[in-house]
Parts: C-alpha cells; sequence; structure tokens
C-alpha cells in the first residue's frame, strides 16, 4: 500500500492593532496582569462589542495577500464554550460567512513552487491567559489579552509533509510580517499553529481519522509533531488498525498524547451574534485596501532576479523581509554590483545583525554606507580584507566607509611608484625565494608579497604587488 | 419641605407640567425630587416597585439642575424631573442586580448610554426598579427578591417585565421610569398599571449599559403618565450612540413636535387576529372604543391583517431564549457577582453550582431551552426555521403597515391577574405577551395607552403599532386620543386622589 500525508495546518495570527478587537483597551505585550481592562473586555453585564475598523482592513489587506476572495457581507459568530479565560463564556469569531475565502500560499518545496489553498481567513477575538502555581493554590487570570484581535488563516490538507508545513508557516509568516499585519512571533504566542493531520491509502479507499494537534510553540515543535502524527498514523494504516478522530496535545518530550476524544468535543452552539451588524465591506474599500499593498515577497524575489540578475538563492535571501528587500534596493542601486552587495548582505552584514540580536531597521549600517564600500573595493581603494575591518566600524559606529579609512590610515597603496622601493627592498632580502621562484617554485612568490604587506601594514594593493614582482622577477 | 399633601398633589402632575414649574422657579428641583423620595417612603413598602433608593444620587443631580437654573442656563425640557430606572440598566456605582441572585450585591461600573443621556438633561434618578428576573417574566414575579404589586389593586401583578417602573408612574412615585421590552416588557406592565408605555424601533435607542435578554428584541423605553411625557423622554434617550452598533444612524424627529391633536385621514387598521378568541370582552369592546374615538377625530379605520401572529409565540420562546442562553453565560462568578460557597473539584463544577444557586426556576427555563434550540442537530429545525418564520411576520407587519399608517389592537389580552395566579401555568403567562410580540419580532415601535378599565377597577390598555422609525406617528395618534379621553389621568385609589 503506498501512502500518503495530507495535512492542514490552522494559523492564528494576532493583528498588529493599537487597540482591542471590540473595545479601547491597549494591545501592549508584557503589560502588568489586568491593566488593560475595561467593561466590554470583562464582559460587565451591559457592555457591547464595537468592532475595530483597523483590524477589518489589516484581515482584508492579509485576504488579498493571500489572493483570497474578499466577502461583501461577513458575519460575527458566536463560539459558545465556558471557560475562565474567555469572560462572556462566548467567543466572538465567524463561522458560516467569513471576511476572506478561497486563496493560496505559494511555497518551495524540492520538486518546486506548490500552490497551498487557503480556505478561509477570518476575524475573532483572542482569550485571557490562565496562570497556574505560583504564590498559594490558586490559579490567576491575566485578562490584558483577552479581546485582542486575531485572524484565524484555515489552509486546505495540501501539505504532504512536515517540511512543507514549515515551508507554509516560514511563507505565511513572511508575508504577515511583509504586510505589516502581525509579528509573526510564535515564541510571544502571536502567532500559533494547530495541524490537522490524517493519511491516506493512494488509489484506495483506507484512512486514518483526523487528529488535531495542539500545543505547538514553535516551527520546530510543529515539524516535530506533524513527523510524529505522520509515523503514528502511516503505521496504523498499514497495520490496519482503527483510529479515531481526536484532539491530540505536543508534549515536550516528543510525542502527543490524547487531549479529548471526538465525544468529548464540544458543541460551540455557533449562532449569528446578535450584538453586531453584519460587516459590508464594499468594492470600493477593497480596493482602497488594495492601493495600499506592498509588491509581495514573491513578485520582489522575481523582480531581483531580473533587474538585478541576482541568482533565485540571493533574491530569497534578499527577500527574507521587507526592510531587507528595501535595504538590498537601496544599496543596489547606489552601486556598480548588486551581486557584491547581495554578498556583503548575507555575509559580514546578516551576521553582525545576528551577533549583536540589531534589527536591520536600527542598525548603523545606511544603504548608501554599505554602496559607498562596495565601491571602494571596486575602485580597488581598499582590498577586500581592509573591508572587512571598514565594515565592522561602519556597524559600530555609522560612520561612512571612505572616513573610516582616511581616520584609521587604511587606504590601499595603488601607486606603482609607491611600491617599487618596497619591492626592490623585498628582492634584496629575500635572495633564496627570489632564486627558487626562478627555478620554477612559483609558490615562492607568496614569501615576497608577504613580506611587501607587512612593510606596508597591508595597505598594498595585493593584485599590484603581484603584477609588478612577476613583472620584476621576470626580467 | 411642603406638607404631604401637596406633595401628593404637585407629583400627581404629568412631568412636562413638572418641568415647566422647575423652569419658571415656581419649585425647585430639590423640592420635586424630595416629593418623590417621600412619595416612595411612604407607598413602596406597599407596592414594592424600588428594589434600590438613591436618594444621594437624585438629590445631587436635582441640586445640579436649581444652580444651573439659578446661574441662568436654558434648562432642557425635563431637566429636574425624577426618574426610576429599571434594574437591568446601569447606573455607576448603583447597585444592578437584574432582580437576581447571581448579581445581589453588584454594583454597575459605568453608566448605560440611557443613564447618561437622562443624566445630562438634568434628570435625578431616584432609584432602581423591579423586574422579572433579567427582564424574563410578565409579572415581576419571577423577581428573585419581591413582587411588585398593582397600585389598583394591590392583589393583582403589575405586569413585567419592566413592573416595578410600570408601578411606580402608576403610583407616581416618579413622574417618568424607563423600561426595557423584549416582548412586551415596557407596553404589558403600562397597559396593566393604567399608564403609558413606548417600545422604540430596534435601533432607535442605544443597549449599550441594558443587560442583554435578547439582543435582536431588546430595546430600552419610556414608562410615563402621558404622550407628552413618553415623547418628551424617548427624545432624550433616542439616537445612534457610538457603543451600540446596531443602534440606527436615523434622525431623531421632534416627536413632541409632532403631537398636533390631527388625526384625520389617518389609517388605522384593527388587528383582526388580536380581537377575536382569547381576548377578553371588555378588553376588545374598550380598544373598539379607541376605533370609534379616532373615526370621530377624523381617521379611517379598516381590518388588518397578520396571518403568521400565531407563530410570534413560539418564535419569540426560541429567539428570545437562544440569545439569552448565550447573553447570560457571562454570569459564572468567576469576576464578579454570586459565587457558590460549596468546593468545587474544578471550574466547571464551580459554574454549575454557582448558577444553580443564582438563577431563579424561569431563567434556568430559559437558559435551557435556547442552549436546546442552538445545538448541533437542532439549530435548523428550531433556531434557523424560528429566523426564518420571524422574517414572514416581519413581512407580514409590513405589509399591514402598507396598508393602514397604524395598526390598533389590545396590549393584552387579559387585565391585570392575581399575584399567584399563574406561576405554576407558564405557558398562560406566556400568553399574556401574546399582542406584544409582533413589534419586537418585526423591530418596529409599539405604544400602549391607558384605554378604560374594566367593571372590577382594573386598567386596560390599547395598543398602537407603527412602521419603522415612526414612533412620532404613534405617539401622536395617542396623543390625539389622550386630548379627547381622561383614562390617563385618572389614578389608583391608594394615591387618595382622582382614582
Amino acid at each position: 500500500m503506498t501512502t500518503q500525508p495530507l495535512i492542514g495546518l490552522e494559523v492564528h495570527a494576532q493583528l498588529l492593532t493599537a487597540s482591542k478587537m471590540f473595545c479601547g483597551c491597549p494591545t501592549e505585550f508584557g503589560a502588568p496582569p489586568n491593566t488593560q481592562v475595561c467593561p466590554i473586555c470583562t464582559a460587565q453585564p451591559g457592555a457591547l462589542p464595537v468592532p475595530n475598523q483597523r483590524a477589518v482592513e489589516m484581515t482584508i489587506l492579509t485576504g488579498l495577500a493571500l489572493h483570497c476572495d474578499i466577502a461583501p457581507r461577513s458575519v460575527f459568530a458566536r463560539k459558545n464554550y465556558f471557560y475562565p479565560d474567555l469572560t462572556k463564556n462566548y467567543q466572538i469569531s465567524q463561522y458560516e460567512q467569513p471576511l476572506c475565502e478561497n486563496g493560496y500560499v505559494l511555497i518551495d518545496t524540492e520538486s518546486g513552487p506548490k500552490r497551498i489553498r487557503v480556505r478561509r481567513v477570518h476575524l475573532e477575538e483572542d482569550t485571557g491567559k490562565n496562570i497556574h502555581g505560583g504564590a498559594g493554590a490558586a490559579s490567576r487570570i491575566d485578562f490584558n489579552r483577552c479581546g485582542l484581535p486575531l485572524m484565524e488563516i484555515v489552509s486546505e490538507p495540501d501539505l504532504t509533509s512536515a517540511d512543507e508545513c514549515r515551508a507554509y508557516l516560514q511563507k505565511l509568516q513572511l508575508i504577515l510580517r511583509w504586510i505589516g499585519v502581525c509579528n509573526g512571533n510564535m515564541e510571544e504566542g502571536s502567532m500559533r499553529c494547530e495541524p490537522t493531520v490524517n493519511v491516506i491509502e493512494v488509489g484506495g479507499s483506507a484512512k486514518t481519522a483526523l487528529v488535531e494537534i495542539k500545543n505547538l510553540a514553535s516551527f520546530r515543535a510543529v515539524h516535530q509533531a506533524v513527523d510524529y502524527e505522520i509515523l503514528r498514523h502511516t503505521r496504523a494504516l498499514l497495520a490496519g488498525e482503527s483510529t479515531t478522530r481526536e484532539t491530540r496535545r505536543w508534549l515536550a518530550e516528543g510525542r502527543t498524547e490524547t487531549m479529548r476524544s471526538k465525544e468529548e468535543a464540544h458543541d460551540y452552539r455557533y449562532f449569528p451574534e446578535p450584538d453586531l451588524m453584519p460587516l459590508e465591506v464594499d468594492e470600493a474599500m477593497v480596493t482602497r485596501i488594495g492601493a495600499d499593498m506592498p509588491e509581495g515577497p514573491d513578485e520582489v524575489r522575481e523582480r531581483l532576479i531580473e533587474q538585478y540578475e541576482l541568482s533565485s538563492y540571493d533574491a530569497t535571501v534578499m527577500t527574507q523581509s521587507r526592510e531587507f528587500a528595501a535595504f538590498f534596493e537601496a544599496a543596489a542601486g547606489a552601486a556598480e554590483d548588486p551581486k557584491a552587495v547581495a554578498n556583503w548582505m548575507q555575509g559580514d552584514f546578516a551576521r553582525l545583525l545576528n551577533e549583536t540580536g540589531t534589527p536591520l531597521a536600527e542598525s548603523k549600517v545606511s544603504p548608501a554606507g554599505l554602496a559607498d564600500l562596495v565601491r571602494l573595493i571596486a575602485d580597488g581603494a581598499i582590498s577586500g580584507k581592509m573591508a572587512k575591518t571598514v565594515f565592522e566600524r561602519m556597524f559600530e559606529t555609522g560612520k561612512a566607509p571612505a572616513l573610516i579609512v582616511d581616520e584609521e590610515g587604511m587606504s590601499q597603496i595603488s601607486d606603482t611608484s609607491a611600491l617599487e622601493p618596497v619591492i626592490d627592498k623585498a628582492i634584496a632580502d629575500n635572495p633564496e625565494a627570489v632564486e627558487n621562484y626562478r627555478s620554477g617554485k612559483k609558490k615562492a612568490l607568496g614569501a615576497l608579497v608577504g613580506q611587501i604587506m607587512k612593510e606596508t601594514k597591508g595597505q598594498a594593493n595585493p593584485a599590484l604587488v603581484n603584477e609588478l614582482l612577476v613583472q620584476r622577477l621576470g626580467e | 419641605m411642603n406638607d404631604m399633601a401637596d406633595d401628593i398633589g404637585l407629583l400627581n402632575r404629568p412631568a412636562h407640567e413638572l418641568a415647566a414649574l422647575i423652569r419658571s422657579g415656581e419649585i425647585s428641583a430639590v423640592a420635586v425630587t424630595e416629593a418623590s423620595l417621600a412619595r416612595i417612603e411612604a407607598l413602596n413598602p406597599t407596592v414594592k416597585a424600588f428594589l434600590t433608593v438613591t436618594p444621594d444620587l437624585a438629590l445631587e443631580a436635582a441640586k445640579a439642575t436649581d444652580d444651573a437654573l439659578a446661574r441662568g442656563e436654558e434648562l432642557g425640557p425635563l431637566a429636574g424631573v425624577p426618574i426610576a430606572i429599571k434594574d437591568n440598566l446601569c447606573v455607576d456605582g448603583v447597585l444592578c442586580t437584574c432582580a437576581s441572585k447571581i448579581l445581589d450585591g453588584y454594583r454597575a461600573v459605568y453608566d448605560a448610554t440611557v443613564v447618561e443621556r437622562v443624566k445630562a438633561v438634568g434628570m435625578p434618578i431616584v432609584g432602581k426598579t423591579n423586574l422579572d428576573e433579567f427582564a424574563m417574566g410578565s409579572s415581576t414575579e419571577n423577581s428573585a427578591f419581591f413582587v411588585t404589586h398593582n397600585p389598583w389593586d394591590l392583589s393583582k401583578v403589575p405586569g413585567g417585565s419592566s413592573g416595578g417602573s410600570a408601578a411606580a408612574v402608576a403610583a407616581r412615585m416618579a413622574p417618568l421610569a424607563l423600561g426595557s421590552d423584549t416582548g412586551g416588557s415596557i407596553r404589558q406592565p403600562a397597559s396593566f398599571c393604567g399608564i403609558t408605555g413606548l417600545k422604540t424601533t430596534y435601533g432607535r435607542v442605544s443597549r449599550y449599559g441594558l443587560v442583554g435578554y435578547g439582543s435582536s428584541l431588546d430595546q430600552v423605553g419610556a414608562l410615563a403618565a402621558d404622550c407628552v411625557d413618553a415623547a418628551l423622554l424617548t427624545a432624550v434617550i433616542a439616537g445612534q450612540d457610538p457603543r451600540d452598533t446596531t443602534s440606527a444612524d436615523v434622525p431623531v424627529p421632534d416627536y413632541v413636535g409632532e403631537l398636533t391633536g390631527d388625526v384625520t385621514g389617518l389609517r388605522v387598521g384593527i388587528v383582526r387576529e388580536l380581537m377575536g378568541e382569547g381576548i377578553d370582552p371588555e378588553v376588545r369592546e374598550s380598544v373598539l372604543t379607541v376605533a370609534r374615538a379616532l373615526e370621530g377625530m377624523g381617521a379611517s379605520t379598516g381590518e388588518a391583517s397578520i396571518p403568521h401572529i400565531d407563530y410570534a409565540l413560539p418564535v419569540y420562546y426560541l429567539i428570545g431564549p437562544a440569545e439569552a442562553s448565550s447573553n447570560l453565560a457571562r454570569f459564572d462568578g468567576m469576576r464578579y457577582g454570586h459565587r457558590t460557597k460549596e468546593r468545587a473539584a474544578d471550574h466547571i463544577e464551580m459554574y454549575s453550582r454557582t448558577r444553580a444557586e443564582g438563577f431563579g426556576p424561569e431563567v434556568k427555563r430559559r437558559i435551557m431551552t435556547g442552549t436546546y434550540a442552538l445545538s448541533a442537530g437542532y439549530y435548523d429545525a428550531y433556531y434557523l426555521k424560528a429566523q426564518k418564520v420571524r422574517t414572514l411576520l416581519r413581512l407580514d407587519v409590513e405589509a399591514a403597515l402598507g396598508q393602514f399608517d397604524v395598526l390598533l389592537s389590545p396590549t393584552t389580552p387579559l387585565t391585570a391577574f392575581g399575584i399567584g395566579e399563574l406561576v405554576n401555568d407558564p405557558i398562560a403567562m406566556y400568553m399574556a405577551d401574546i399582542c406584544t410580540f409582533a413589534a419586537n419580532l418585526a423591530g418596529v415601535p409599539g405604544l400602549s395607552v391607558p384605554c378604560g378599565f374594566t367593571k372590577a377597577g382594573l386598567p386596560i390598555g390599547a395598543q398602537f403599532t407603527g412602521r419603522a422609525f415612526e414612533e412620532g406617528t404613534i405617539l401622536r395618534v395617542g396623543d390625539a386620543y389622550q386630548r379627547a379621553t381622561s383614562h390617563h389621568t385618572s389614578l389608583p385609589g391608594l394615591l387618595g386622589a382622582g382614582g
């Protein structure tokens, strides 16, 4: 029997609005518990929700970025269940008529690009946070998160491996960050993922029951849990064991366990939220929001390949974020060698940003500065080795590379008349090396170059030194 | 302070007259408020209309109105007139129990929009009135605290759920009151207590701060001595509110200005289905006298029909409870209100015990009915079907109101019944609102005006139903009728005057 895993991902993404979904409370992360609450989000008697217009716009923008249809009329619905972190004991969500439907995300796989269909994107509100343990035996609840705007992005079961799941999540994260609607931080919980997994028989009718996996707080956990479930389902299918529809929990020890079976599943008693009118979105609004849509990562990537003749790999790295791509384009436009800019950005620049934990936006290096550096190297004013030092200074101080070269006396000696006496001295001091070279041991040239570089404190233009040496020794 | 007899005479005047006396400086707002508080002190032990009396809040507001007048500020048409507030509307810092043990001791943390608006025009709030628990009932017998007595006959119910507000106005403990109406909860008690009550168009008045029962049906409205007072109070509370997105962006007309007394050419449709079986003959006769009176003033009458009206009760008792089952989920003992003292193994057990102890039998009945109607496998057959029939009913009402300018019917099939008479017969109790459901389900306004008395001396109410946002029209008809009759000026015998 040939088997095929089918995985769908349900992603919750917290929107970067200034206020909550249905009240005016601020959304800042990490405020002291229960300081960002009001009668609405704590469900005081009589309080009513008012939808956050910005959250609606951000969801529409997301829908457009994911190639979805935007519903002219969508409906908020109540999802009823009792839980202490849910103040009203119902969550305002969308059910039968979501805001966005029928989109897709393009991911890269080993066999080329693949389209993962997005079934729907809808808006809802987050719950509070239960805090267990701490002083005494009591559990505590922080309602600061209660009512934060969330998008739920549901894919079709088009994913067939853990790798594809990771690629999908990374791509989704890139897009959400790119259009500025979500910070995509899985560890902080601003992006959460619940995969639904089963395995089917190819060309047959055997299949395992759908399982939903919860408690996944990183891309790594998603990858591991999906792999684990694929294996578990495949074994069950091959062994002909029956499986049950259930929700499972991922454990840190590297396995999943049953959380609740289908019988224990909630009946959420969804019904249209009578406190809110249906959400009407006219074409003018969609057009206006669409006009704010930046060129997407896929489009920019294609353009970088075309316009700057970057390799596919380089173009992918340059489009790791909108800021990164914008930096690259600004620098590449000013420099003559886009490839060199790309190399610097994925090399020393990326390393230093990473090592110092500096976001690109806060880096002291400007695109013009990087372009200048690339030009200094191309002009032979500094060597590639010196450039590394200059770049480190740029990163620390933000000074222009030419200034750093001047201040530190690092300019390269490319003047033949200045180099000739040093070369003469090196030849005079190293008769053995000269003899070796002339007898065919070309490697002996290195010792001579070494001394010249030492004499000039590394400022001699190595290419020119080589050229002059070869010329002189050949005489 | 004036002596008691003078106070009674004073408070027997309608609100617009009191307001005029205050504006002219003949009497202070503080004096009127003190008279109201004194009347409450004298009569509330018998009538039991108030759950909470707020003398400090009231006198402070009255003083502010007097001060404003002294400074030469222009006062609004109801400035200084005391008002009673149904205890399912939030008044910042004041108890808000909804007549339920589950909210015993709970103080509201903000003002409902309607409360904010009555405060803003200088109306002193004298207290919070009794109701059926969470506005579920037709008699105030479902109050967890006590039953309110009908001022016309203390052995009878005042109607409900706004029974406390209706009794307070009928006994002139307050010249005006706010109530809420989900299936008839303003109009039915107004009818039972011989006063005027207006349920506005859905969306006309903000629901922000009204403790939700059936969100798609609930409206806040005025209980008053006459149509002029109802028009004045409606003008204060009506209008769009950004905090309630179901409130409508429709301009508020000058309701008092529409009270021209002229009904010439107005087409009045008498609802056939609400004049037959099940309607007390005394009530039917009385409503027909209203039709004749209006004809005498130049209106035309004819027979109107709402063919699907038999479905109003079942539809109401699916949609109302369905919404209520979800609206009342927040009362769980977790953040405020009653919490069980029993030890619970987990949060679900804590919720169950808290809610079992905190809710009364009628509230539990509706939560269970509503939960059932929304459950997987039953949703289509009950909730969804009810919504479809609701649409049919709305189309019926709209068609009837296409043919006629207003619809006329009894407000209630029977007059006030005895306390305890129907408590063991929920269906008979539900029938008390049979004439009023349609307006809520269709979202149109309904007005109840006193139109006579039974031989036993109990008030009878006539109901005018109008087109959406045409409160002005039904108020004009009601006012024209009141100009020609005096039922609305009759007072209960316990006031020792006029009754």
